[in-house]
């Protein structure tokens, strides 16, 4: 939830955070890059799916360029911060209320907020829910601030689902695979493919689903520490891949980048899979802030 | 891949020559369309444009004001599956020729289609800088008190690039591409 504050925003966050949003919506982080690099390489000269790939690479030059957005769904507006104790969230709430705005008034996001109930948008971006942020301390002794902007058409495309069930299998990692596969089937090219996908196993509805959502934090290129889920990630990867789906659902060999799972303990009568999938649009980035909240180091 | 230029308002010699697979430059006006304006016609409220010949384009794009025009900042394709219950309709009453959007529509779309002589471009979604290059001028608004991502935008494009993936003629790539991948799919299970 977005937090109203009566409390007066630093403007030296307010700036960190709009250059946090710019380059965010502008400039896919490089292990994205490499990762759509790579997939061109494998698809066939002259084919859709190669087509596609190519004009995704000239719109990530384009955007960088330009400095406008990758794309004009600038999503969902999800803040990741960790801070140290007795940080004053709500100072960093308003600032960052602040700061949507003014990305929004320069073009950076879309006017995205809409009453869910009148269907007025807000034209600023600041609403319930809007923009989302996540706090969670830590015992370091600075703020570090991570941004995920995630479009609709890929978030509707997100599904969690409840083992057993007949059609994927038991409470196991094969019931869990099938599961997983099945969303990928169902996204097709409509979640804006080669996507990445976020999955939690277990937890509840919420934690479950936010869960997947933080896996999208990882690195591309990482290996999950755990050797079953290191397993499954890859071989959800592989099958995929093998689909036939493709780049924007045309056909081809690329239909996921890559897949990131975590997982949470459950009550014993629940077993959840939930899977978020990103967009190759893959819009994460973010910033350890020095003490005078001036931008200390990139993250991605 | 031979590229056919084409050009709004479309005739239907023009839409019925199309097929699956074939690679397009579109010059001339596109129309913004997207959810709620698609709701607000099928409940019958009159379109404020002519859409006879027109191309409808699944998009919500960013625009700034910038004094007494609008800029626009990124204009890629949204999800068209969600105007499935409604494009048939569109098709039916107003005579458009064309729609542009991602993920390609369902089999009311594709019947629409062949009924009445239209055809469903793909552009490459999350491409918001690559089509916004290609318009080269925003020459007006309609239902802006829906929002401007939901607004109609009036678009000049020179040379927009799209592929077809649903023709006149009952084919959609869409659909083979689903078929495909259940079957292999269906076989990779664990």
């Amino acid at each position: 939830m977005s937090v109203p504050s009566p409390r007066a925003a630093d403007p030296t966050l307010i700036a960190s955070l709009v250059e946090l949003i710019r380059r965010t919506s502008t400039v896919l982080p490089d292990d994205v890059v490499r990762a759509v690099t790579a997939a061109k390489t494998g698809e066939e000269a002259g084919s859709n799916a190669a087509y596609a790939l190519d004009v995704v690479s000239t719109n990530i030059c384009l955007a960088k360029d330009k400095s406008q957005p990758l794309c004009q769904d600038t999503g969902s507006i999800l803040f990741y911060i960790h801070t140290p104790v007795g940080y004053d969230q709500l100072a960093f709430a308003a600032a960052a209320e602040t700061a949507v705005r003014q990305a929004t008034a320069k073009g950076y996001l879309r006017q995205n907020s809409v009453d869910s109930l009148t269907g007025l948008n807000s034209g600023d971006n600041v609403g319930p829910g809007f923009p989302d942020l996540h706090f969670h301390q830590w015992d370091q002794a600075h703020v570090e601030v991570k941004l995920m902007l995630k479009g609709g058409g890929c978030e509707n495309v997100g599904a969690t689902y409840t083992l057993p069930n007949p059609k994927f299998g038991g409470r196991d990692l094969k019931g869990v695979e099938n599961a997983i596969l099945d969303c990928v089937l169902q996204a097709q090219g409509q979640g804006c493919g080669p996507g990445i996908l976020g999955v939690g196993i277990g937890g509840d509805r919420v934690s479950g689903m936010a869960c997947a959502k933080t896996q999208l934090l990882r690195l591309l290129d990482d290996t999950n520490a755990h050797p079953d889920l290191a397993g499954l990630e890859a071989r959800v990867v592989q099958k995929a891949n093998q689909s036939g789906i493709g780049p924007m659902g045309f056909g081809g060999k690329t239909t996921l980048l890559g897949c990131k799972v975590g997982a949470l303990n459950r009550v014993p009568a629940s077993f959840f899979v939930a899977v978020s999938y990103m967009c190759w649009a893959f819009r994460r980035q973010g910033v350890d802030l020095n003490a005078d909240a001036t931008i200390a180091r990139w993250i991605y | 891949m031979a590229v056919i230029s084409i050009t709004t308002p479309l005739t239907e010699a023009v839409t019925r020559n199309l097929k699956v697979g074939d690679t397009v430059e579109i010059t001339g006006r596109l129309y913004t369309g997207r959810d709620a304006a698609h709701h607000r016609l099928h409940h019958g409220e009159k379109p404020p444009v002519d859409l006879a010949g027109a191309i409808i384009y699944h998009c919500g794009p960013v625009m700034v004001k910038v004094g007494d025009r609008y800029e626009c900042r990124g204009a890629g394709p949204t999800t068209s599956s969600r105007e499935e219950p409604y494009q048939w309709e569109v098709m039916r009453d107003h005579g458009i020729r064309g729609v542009i959007g991602k993920g390609g529509m369902g089999p009311k779309t594709l019947e629409g289609c062949q009924k009445y002589g239209c055809v469903y471009l793909h552009a490459i979604g999350g491409s918001a800088q690559v089509y916004a290059e290609r318009i080269t001028r925003v020459d007006g608004v309609d239902w802006m008190d829906l929002g401007s991502p939901e607004a109609i935008w009036h678009l000049w494009v020179e040379k927009f690039p799209c592929i077809v993936t649903m023709d006149s003629h009952g084919n959609s790539l869409h659909k083979q591409v689903y078929e495909h991948s259940a079957k292999a799919l269906e076989g990779l299970k664990a």
